[in-house]
């Protein structure tokens, strides 16, 4: 059981995916207090408050210190063993191995295994982990074997690794799906209203340096699918692809040229390469379909100037300009504009004639509001913060400035979807809806 | 209600409460005394003792509980070896359930019960499984192979199970075929006997191929995986796998990605690096690369790490996508040093503006190991592209007056390098520099100041003043900072000397009276010697001139640059280390000791190189036509830190041996400093002044280096006294003195005189002809002989021979004229100036297609690296670089041949093996053969 010690209430938590020959293994583990130290046979590195997981390699046990050793990399070679940790919350998880293993491979399945867990208990943290150990257990014994990751579609897990699997009289099999070419769905799903939704959101990154220069703008697009459709059905998917439009004699009409697409599982990738087809049969439920990526030339959407005024030891204050740069008929909704300040300013004074600003000393920013920022507009905020006399021992970086925002009904890049095709063989109508978006991706200012 | 219940318990008896709980009657009750008891293992509690107990409860047709009791035998078989073959017939009566999830959870457990007395019972189970009507059972199965294999690889192979396996290859369904994969790669990887086995072939890779389609995404890592080590048989087979396997490019999964990058890279070596083919192929390869960038933080590291190979491969691949790897303020320290290291790779005269810009931004930063990156980097790219110097080292002024310590200490260090680069260039911001001399607390930083001010003394007013300050704690400096304080200080004393004298006594003093450090002595005394015996000498050597430092040291070298692209996407391309330098062996029973990762090593080279240029000065200037430069290259992990220093060169002791003894083995060359030295250093030493030919004679003595020569090859008959009528002809081939020299023997075994010789050479393969006639005692009575040089040209005509080096000879006396042939050892024609620049070699190495590389082995040879290249050495075969990859030493050579043609060669050595492993290069390949027979020769002679 766990070990309290002092009125530290921090656990130790880990979960082996338990088979005894670990050349490869996947824990998770919860900062954590010291273990007792006769239950390890080479314990290394053990100290109050930190991270420990423990393997058997072959029998002995080893464990290092990920706080003291991880930060420069997520990898970490301790012996002949190489420890692979993903943070997630507090929780680390953690994969070892012996061999010149495949680590992108390892790193996906780590991530992958967040997603399912997520998907399970809707969060992991410390709780859900300790809530669920058995269901884990068992998941963790289905999506890996000998460090071979097998089946990791939650949608399919959930068919035959249940929480309350235990209540069923009739144990449940193996659904087809498992092992069948078409691994993300199973066959016998029903609704009565077919329906599909689509949404197509991009997310734009900038990155623009201390004097204005444009150094990075980037959209990431996603095309994510909510499907509720009977069946096995055949969809296709009809973009306004510039590649596809050349080679089918419409170079004219307008499209977009996209630079790296990346699909789900369930696309054939051979087709789209041949005629750049985008055919598939779709997971039940919700999904990335898709995500490209596209660099601009458009104007930032959102264009944020500073002026920043440093008085050592008595006040900063500084005057921030907001504009945004795209048609007028387009609104950006709840638009945040995150202005780093000094961690030691204290007595904010704001003045703005739109939105509204709060000082979050957590993040030791100004979030300046604006619930709705119509395209053509510019607004202006000013702020005052009073400096100790004192002056703070440690050097501070210069975080940038970031933005938040979202603009519907309109994409940066001009994709639009020109069809879904559903076919299935009962032959029903189902209804496509296709939703735009616009938002922010890592959308940084760089300031003086 | 949660399982988190079973983690609170009371303490007292806990174990012995279980122990009835699990004995109870009651189904659910049995059930919750197993999750307590699992819950007790999950945190390493032991629960051992409860062994019979739990598995008493495996007979249940609850899988839930199964599962539970499963997942304990798993922990503690081993520990109950004899208990867990109580579990054996459960574990056959599951392997035929009629339910497949049981049949597969049986299997799956069992090859995890790594007890040898269960696995004889196992086989006829897994047998059967192997061959289950349910693809779940036989995808489960197939993995169970490889963990068998893995306990009892015998077994394995002798229950056919290998066939079994390869079999599966051909599994409708793709998810067996995608494990069988997997099992197979696994069971190769550590066993080569397997390997006939489960060999792939053009047919299976073909099903693989066509199951790529089908597969979940880690099925494909796993047949890509797979592909990426079979070699096509010829380039259209390579090309057909990489049009099948380009469409993977767009799959979501960052891993199946990197595992197609990876087969691609591989085998676009086998296609016509010219064709449109691999060109549009080239252009598919940089955007999936990019896309990974926007990946999570840990895959956007392994991604850099990987284009970090590629681009040095393929350094086309990504020229045009500088900016997506500019450094975001919420990266991740580890992608943001990896970020750094290609945008110095990429960067050139066009994007040099922007990257300046970037790295100014990056040295104001607050994370220390960044911001020092970023100010080397600023350095690097002074280096590596000339017209921008000017531009960083401004740059570097405004970092400096920043004030920020560490910050001024790094700029003083590349500064430094920038100076060896354009020297007498930016001398004008000495004086900035002189302004941070007191903030300068690192050892590093104040060396490179004190060289600075050593070096450009002469115009720096206060120089004497400035290092005599740096004199008064002489005894608490870093040894590094001594050695370059004393050799500042006789520089400044050869350029200064009417008010320096009291300066230099005192800190000759200091190095050879007060100091524990050889190396510090030494060079006092020599520097004394140096000074008393001939200050204008003592000027040559101090004040060479230094060769210039060039910025493609940090390359890894091409033969492990090779292996590293065939392993893309796994660790060994994160670590940028072979696997066998982190993965231990499973034969042989050789435990590998880990090489150091970074720090020590950097250290260990980055210390040793400022103490050790102005040696090396001294060595270059002694009058070797070209001291040995062989010269480590350095491991990734240091690359920006040691670019610059590595070109400096950090000699091992045994290389300076090498060097010492390099004058002593071309005793010919003797110039005034040689003589001085090396009669100083025997004088210092109180040994005879040396009588030989050479002035190092001593030098050599004392290093214990034996004298030796290029390598002679005995006398042969070519005409022996029964063909020549009386007149016996040996000869041999040796070079000398830059010349082949043709040395033979006239004897005359007739009754009569002999006179009136001459001598002919037919046209040949490297243009041999006598330089001058041929002068032999004239007459020759009988029965004497006499010798004589024949001085050789290779400018006569030619004409290419079979073998190569076959010489047709026509001899004339007063008697007749005789014809013979013989074969001129190769090495005769290897020119003095056949050491090649290592970044050249390095170019050349990889501008020399892998067709024309041929390997030999080379046995018995008895000898280690260093005394290696000495021998080779002397016969004008040199070695550029020398690097040793866990105990084995590899040495880069060049050499060259009078006619200009260039050959490269690699020697791998590893002790105690006495079998070297030498591959060579060239343009010409048809002169391997000849090239390994002297090779052999001259290292067994």
């Amino acid at each position: 059981m766990f070990q309290r010690r002092g009125s530290s209430d921090v656990w130790r938590y880990v979960v082996d995916s338990l088979y005894s020959h670990c050349t490869r293994q996947t824990y998770i583990c919860h900062k954590c207090q010291p273990i007792r130290e006769e239950n390890l046979d080479n314990t290394l590195t053990v100290k109050e408050n930190v991270c420990f997981s423990s393997i058997y390699t072959g029998c002995e046990r080893q464990g290092i210190n990920i706080e003291e050793e991880g930060h420069m990399t997520p990898i970490i070679q301790h012996g002949n063993v190489t420890f692979v940790y993903i943070k997630y919350n507090n929780l680390y998880l953690v994969a070892t191995t012996l061999k010149n293993c495949n680590i992108a491979l390892v790193f996906s399945f780590l991530h992958k295994l967040v997603q399912i867990m997520i998907e399970y208990f809707k969060e992991i943290e410390e709780e859900s982990i300790r809530d669920n150990f058995v269901l884990i257990y068992e998941l963790l014994d289905e999506v890996m074997d000998f460090g071979f990751p097998q089946t990791t579609d939650s949608k399919i897990l959930q068919e035959y690794i249940t929480q309350d699997g235990h209540k069923l009289e009739v144990a449940p099999r193996p659904p087809m799906a498992v092992t069948n070419a078409v691994s993300w769905r199973s066959e016998k799903i029903k609704y009565r209203k077919n329906e599909v939704f689509l949404d197509v959101i991009e997310s734009v990154n900038l990155l623009v340096s201390a004097n204005g220069n444009v150094l990075r703008s980037e959209i990431v697009g996603a095309i994510k699918m909510r499907v509720y459709l009977s069946g096995m059905p055949e969809l296709r998917l009809g973009l306004n692809d510039k590649v596809l439009f050349e080679s089918t004699g419409r170079g004219k009409s307008k499209s977009v040229e996209l630079e790296d697409v990346k699909f789900h599982q369930c696309v054939r990738l051979s087709r789209f390469e041949n005629d750049r087809t985008i055919s598939f049969i779709p997971p039940d439920g919700e999904f990335e379909l898709m995500s490209y990526r596209l660099n601009t030339h458009v104007k930032p959407l959102i264009w944020v100037e500073s002026v920043i005024e440093r008085h050592a030891h008595s006040r900063v204050e500084y005057m921030i300009k907001a504009k945004s740069q795209f048609k007028r008929r387009s609104t950006a909704n709840n638009v945040e504009i995150i202005i780093p300040v000094p961690t030691d300013a204290d007595t904010p004074k704001f003045k703005t004639t739109v939105g509204n600003c709060k000082y979050a000393p957590d993040l030791n920013s100004v979030i300046w509001t604006i619930k709705s920022f119509p395209g053509g507009k510019e607004y202006l905020m000013r702020a005052h913060f009073n400096l100790p006399s004192v002056l703070a021992e440690d050097s501070e970086g210069k975080p940038p400035i970031h933005v938040k925002f979202e603009i519907p009904y309109f994409t940066v890049s001009g994709i639009q979807v020109r069809y879904l095709k559903i076919i299935e063989k009962s032959g029903y109508q189902a209804l496509p809806w296709v939703r735009y978006i616009t938002q922010n991706g890592d959308y940084q200012l760089r300031t003086q | 209600m949660t399982d988190s219940k079973y983690f609170t318990t009371t303490k007292k008896g806990e174990i012995f409460e279980l122990k009835s709980e699990l004995q109870s009657e009651k189904r659910e009750k049995k059930k919750e005394a197993v999750k307590k008891v699992i819950a007790s293992m999950t945190v390493g509690k032991d629960v051992s003792a409860l062994f019979p107990d739990v598995v008493n409860c495996i007979q249940t047709d609850n899988l839930e509980l199964k599962k539970l009791v499963y997942l304990y035998l798993m922990n503690y078989a081993k520990s109950q070896p004899d208990m867990a073959i109580l579990a054996v017939n459960t574990f056959v009566k599951d392997c035929e359930d009629s339910n497949p999830l049981i049949r597969a959870l049986a299997v799956r457990t069992m090859g995890c019960i790594r007890v040898d007395k269960i696995i004889d019972y196992l086989c006829q189970p897994l047998r059967n499984c192997l061959k289950d009507e349910d693809p779940y059972v036989r995808k489960t199965a197939a993995v169970c192979v490889a963990k068998l294999y893995d306990i009892n690889a015998q077994l394995v192979e002798d229950q056919g199970f290998l066939d079994l396996l390869r079999d599966m290859l051909s599994d409708s369904n793709p998810m067996v075929v995608a494990n069988a994969v997997a099992a197979i790669s696994e069971i190769l990887e550590s066993s080569p006997t397997a390997q006939q086995v489960l060999e792939m072939n053009a047919s299976t890779i073909n099903k693989l191929l066509t199951a790529l389609n089908e597969c979940t995404e880690w099925g494909q890592v796993f047949i890509l995986d797979a592909i990426s080590n079979y070699t096509p048989k010829d380039d259209k087979e390579a090309q057909s796998i990489c049009e099948r396997v380009t469409p993977r490019l767009a799959h979501a999964n960052a891993a199946v990605v990197l595992s197609a990058v990876k087969v691609i890279m591989k085998f676009m070596e086998m296609l016509d690096a010219t064709s449109e083919y691999v060109l549009t192929l080239v252009k598919k390869l940089a955007p999936p690369l990019v896309t990974l960038l926007s990946a999570e933080a840990e895959i956007q590291y392994v991604a850099l790490r990987n284009i970090n190979l590629i681009v040095q491969k393929r350094s086309d691949i990504l020229k045009n996508e500088m900016k997506v790897f500019f450094v975001k303020y919420n990266d991740p320290i580890y992608v943001k040093l990896e970020k750094l290291d290609i945008m110095i790779r990429l960067t050139s005269q066009a994007n040099i503006a922007q990257v300046l810009a970037e790295l100014k931004e990056y040295a104001t930063e607050v994370d220390v190991d960044f911001v020092r990156k970023s100010v080397r980097a600023i350095g690097r790219c002074a280096i590596k592209v000339e017209p921008a110097a000017e531009k960083c080292v401004s740059t570097l002024l405004d970092l400096i007056q920043t004030k920020v310590n560490y910050v001024v200490q790094e700029a003083i260090v590349v500064i430094k390098d920038i100076f060896r680069k354009y020297p007498n260039k930016y001398e004008s911001i000495i004086a900035t520099l002189c302004e941070n001399l007191d903030t300068l607390d690192e050892p590093e930083a104040r060396a490179s100041m004190i060289w600075i001010i050593g070096e450009y003394a002469e115009r720096i007013d206060n120089a004497d003043e400035l290092l005599e300050s740096f004199l008064e704690g002489f005894q608490d400096e870093n040894s590094q900072v001594q050695l370059q304080l004393l050799t500042a200080i006789v520089k400044l004393f050869l350029k200064r000397p009417t008010d320096t004298q009291e300066l230099v006594q005192q800190v000759l003093s200091l190095a050879t009276q007060d100091s524990d450090n050889p190396d510090l002595r030494d060079r006092g005394y020599i520097y004394w010697r140096l000074l008393s015996t001939d200050p204008a000498a003592a000027k040559e050597v101090v004040l060479a001139e230094k060769p210039l430092i060039s910025e493609e040291t940090d390359l890894i070298e091409p033969t492990l640059l090779d292996e590293l692209i065939c392993h893309i996407s796994s660790l060994a391309s994160v670590y940028h280390k072979p696997p066998n330098s982190f993965v231990e062996g499973r034969q042989g029973g050789l435990r590998r000791v880990l090489p150091p990762k970074s720090s020590s090593y950097r250290k260990h080279t980055r210390r040793g190189n400022l103490a050790e240029q102005e040696t090396q000065a001294v060595v270059e200037n002694m009058g070797a036509p070209a001291a040995p430069q062989a010269t480590v290259i350095p491991g990734v992990d240091s690359l920006i830190g040691d670019l610059l220093d590595m070109d400096l060169g950090g000699p091992s002791m045994a290389q300076q041996q090498q060097m010492f003894g390099g004058p002593s083995q071309t005793p010919v060359q003797t110039s005034g400093a040689m003589d001085l030295l090396g009669e100083g250093l025997d004088s210092l030493l109180g040994g005879p002044a040396p009588a030989g030919d050479g002035g190092l004679g001593g030098l050599g003595d004392i290093f214990g280096m034996s004298q030796s020569q290029s390598y002679t090859p005995p006398q042969e008959v070519w005409i022996p006294a029964a063909k020549g009528k009386g007149l016996e002809v040996t000869g041999t081939f040796i070079r000398k003195n830059n010349q082949v020299i043709m040395d033979l023997t006239f004897s005359n075994k007739a009754m009569q005189p002999m006179a009136g010789f001459a001598i002919q050479f037919n046209k040949n393969s490297f243009g041999l002809i006598p330089a001058n006639p041929l002068q032999v005692q004239s007459p020759l009575p009988p029965n004497q002989s006499a010798s004589t040089s024949l001085v050789l040209n290779t400018t006569g005509p030619i004409q290419k021979m079979d073998p190569l080096t076959s010489l047709q000879v026509a001899v004339k006396n007063n008697i007749d004229v005789f014809y013979f042939s013989t074969n001129v050892p190769i090495h005769v024609f290897f020119t003095e100036d056949g050491e090649m620049e290592k970044r050249v070699f390095l170019a050349t190495w990889k501008d020399i297609p892998a067709q024309n590389e041929v390997q030999y082995t080379i046995s018995n040879v008895e000898h280690n690296a260093d005394t290696v290249s000495a021998k080779l050495r002397n016969n004008n075969i040199f070695t550029v670089a020398k690097r040793n990859v866990e105990g084995q030493d590899m040495l880069y050579q060049s050499l060259k041949l009078t006619n200009g043609i260039w050959v490269l060669a690699e020697l791998k050595i590893q002790p105690p093996n006495t079998n070297f492993v030498v591959s060579l290069r060239s343009g010409t390949p048809d002169i391997f053969p000849e090239i390994f027979q002297i090779l052999d020769t001259i290292l067994h002679n």
